[in-house]
């Protein structure tokens, strides 16, 4: 998703550091970022004459001091999150919004690690980023409303349309897709369907934008399988735990799009 | 140039670009059919078309010409190849 946001930040002219532990991971971006932005551009959600900012890669924390904003966009694992954020929190400014971009772990779970919870606010944008213009916005009970009103300032500059919905495991988005994603990866699984029969009706009969499976490869089948696990461990309801067809998936490393197969094949990929 | 090589030439663009989609569509591609109108093409798609396009066929896709309707079916990429292929040739 990190890659997604930069395109969308820089694609609408912001400077964006771009922070990994992983150099590798940062020299595909580069090359992902330019594919977005002319993705973006096909589909008119970027003027075709726009002039990108900056794209500045690092693996170093401390070139974060002195930025607006920061976008923690990591894998979605709790302690991963929180000790990431509370690095982060020493780098930045007091008046940064910090924004945790998540498909579904409460913001107060990780705030109360931070040394100015209210400094925290989460996001939940969709895949991918820079197509899709509403984002939802998650209020922490410690949330501060200054610190929302810096993240709806950066959300203006990106173009993006805000809805403020109260902190919960999944907030409303997850809560009501992801487990419409498990059954399907589960109606496959039982040989009811196939995935381009299942996207194909639920498509054609019930108007949904692109189909339950190519959505699951499009949040990455690992990303989903994470967070049907954490919404599992937060609610208890049995009908969150990821099904036997999604977790074999995640086994043999089909991962969905961005690995080049999934409930799909993607073989020309990012070239 | 004979008119002869000229229309090989269309066929051969237009016949490459069909067997490609058939291959990744698993499905029969009429030259003129819309894909993205019969929910055969996503966007995400249409955009490694442009990907293919360009390194099968030697042209760059940029600024106006970089739209989806330019990915609607085989006929209209196949036009945009020309142009984009007569233009090179022309400067």
């Amino acid at each position: 998703m990190g890659v997604g946001i930069t395109t969308l930040a820089v694609g609408n002219g912001l400077r964006v550091v771009l922070l990994d532990n992983d150099q590798a991971a940062l020299d595909k971006a580069r090359h992902t970022v330019e594919f977005q932005l002319r993705h973006a551009r096909m589909m008119g959600a970027l003027p075709v004459d726009g002039v990108a900012g900056e794209v500045v890669t690092t693996t170093s924390m401390d070139e974060l001091s002195g930025v607006d904003a920061v976008v923690e966009a990591i894998f979605e694992h709790k302690d991963t999150k929180t000790k990431v954020l509370a690095e982060v929190a020493t780098v930045v400014g007091e008046d940064a919004p910090l924004i945790t971009n998540t498909s579904g772990i409460p913001v107060d779970e990780l705030a109360v690690a931070l040394p100015r919870p209210e400094q925290l606010v989460g996001t939940h944008f969709m895949n991918p980023a820079y197509l899709i213009d509403l984002v939802e916005v998650v209020k922490g009970r410690y949330t501060s409303d200054a610190t929302v009103a810096g993240l709806q300032a950066l959300l203006r500059r990106l173009n993006r349309r805000a809805v403020v919905v109260r902190d919960s495991p999944g907030f409303v988005t997850s809560r009501l897709l992801h487990p419409m994603l498990n059954d399907a990866a589960r109606l496959v699984g039982e040989n009811v369907a196939t995935a381009e029969d299942v996207d194909a009706l639920m498509v054609g009969c019930l108007g949904h934008r692109t189909g339950p499976l190519r959505t699951a490869d499009l949040i990455g089948l690992d990303n989903l399988a994470d967070s049907l696990v954490a919404l599992y461990e937060r609610t208890g309801e049995q009908r969150y735990m990821p099904c036997e067809q999604l977790l074999a998936k995640v086994r043999d490393g089909d991962l969905g799009y961005k690995s080049g197969s999934g409930f799909y094949q993607y073989r020309e990929t990012l070239s | 140039m004979t008119i002869d090589q000229s229309i090989s030439a269309v066929e051969s663009v237009e016949s490459t670009v069909q067997a490609y989609l058939e291959s990744k569509l698993k499905s029969t591609v009429d030259p003129d059919q819309d894909l993205m109108a019969s929910g055969l093409v996503s966007s995400m798609f249409a955009m490694q078309l442009v990907v293919y396009l360009e390194s099968t066929f030697g042209v760059a896709v940029v600024g106006s010409d970089l739209k989806l309707d330019n990915f609607r079916s085989v006929r209209s990429m196949t036009a945009l190849v020309e142009r984009l292929q007569g233009n090179d040739s022309d400067g």
